[in-house]
């Protein structure tokens, strides 16, 4: 299982949010296990970093990413296109973390898949229980793809 | 009163089966689990073929990849190509562990790969996880 391995797990958020970054990774840090979380602000940072472009060449391909829907530049559907029709990218789990809980955007999440569609409580408590229940899931029980 | 989710399990082992099913059957949120025993079986459930013409439209499946007549790999490459199918989420819960399942699971757009752990006690857990997490964290599309 995941969690019998040392090794960081590396995270890839895409929020502009900075009160949900801050919210996410803090919850993170008290986590069960450690991680790497790397932080990017808008939809062109996202698959800069992805495909290690420019500013991102030495980045580290994430185990997972927590992808926003609304973002400045390029939105998180169309990151979620790109990714899920790359072959190199495609086996990397995304999960869609959005305040939306519009049918569409959930539909088009999936159409397109996104590997789960949460979501954010407005409610701060059940934020953190949200992004604990991320990451029981997500980090402690599922299988990765290498 | 109408269960809140409706679950396909495809799973050709009764014990799996039975454990699986009496842990839905404690869970929280109401839900109706269908079971279908091969891959053959599971794709008539989601077309609603033959025997399976008033099946319900399952909220999630949670699939073996090892299963008679019509391997999970094929149910799932199958359902991929279905519009509006599509996009049912699919967790797959296999005894396999090896790498180049996970990936070609994946590469086929599973939502998830678990592993089924070999203790019983383990094997609960993870259940209830995929329940917690899929029931009621996760928004189904419907």
């Amino acid at each position: 299982m995941l969690n019998s391995s040392p090794e960081k797990l590396e995270v890839l958020l895409v929020e502009d949010n900075p009160g949900d970054v801050r919210l996410i990774v803090e919850t993170l840090k008290e986590g069960r296990r450690e991680y790497n979380i790397t932080v990017v602000k808008d939809g062109e940072e996202a698959l800069s970093y992805l495909k290690k472009q420019g500013q991102f060449a030495s980045a580290k391909r994430p185990d997972i990413i927590l992808l926003d829907l609304k973002l400045p530049k390029k939105s998180g559907l169309e990151v979620l296109k790109e990714a899920k029709s790359s072959e190199d990218l495609k086996a990397i789990p995304i999960i869609v973390l959005t305040s939306s809980s519009a049918e569409d955007d959930m539909a088009n999440a999936y159409k397109n898949h996104a590997n789960c569609y949460i979501t954010k409580p407005i409610d701060l408590d059940k934020f953190v229980v949200t992004i604990q229940s991320i990451e029981d899931f997500w980090f402690t029980i599922i299988k990765k793809a290498k | 009163m109408k269960p809140e989710h409706t679950i396909l399990l495809v799973e050709d082992n009764p014990a799996d089966v039975r454990l699986i099913k009496e842990t839905f059957k404690d869970f929280k949120i109401s839900n109706n689990l269908s079971v279908a025993k091969d891959g053959v079986e599971a794709m008539a459930f989601i077309k609603k073929e033959g025997v399976f013409s008033g099946a319900p439209r399952p909220d999630v499946i949670l699939m073996d990849l090892n299963l008679p007549k019509k391997s999970g790999f094929e149910v799932l490459a199958e359902l991929r190509q279905i519009p509006v199918l599509k996009r049912i989420p699919v967790v797959i819960l296999s005894t396999s562990d090896s790498e180049q399942d996970i990936l070609k699971s994946y590469d086929l757009h599973a939502n998830c790969f678990v592993t089924k752990p070999v203790g019983l006690d383990e094997f609960i857990k993870i259940v209830m996880s995929i329940e917690d997490f899929w029931l009621s964290i996760v928004k189904l599309p419907s």
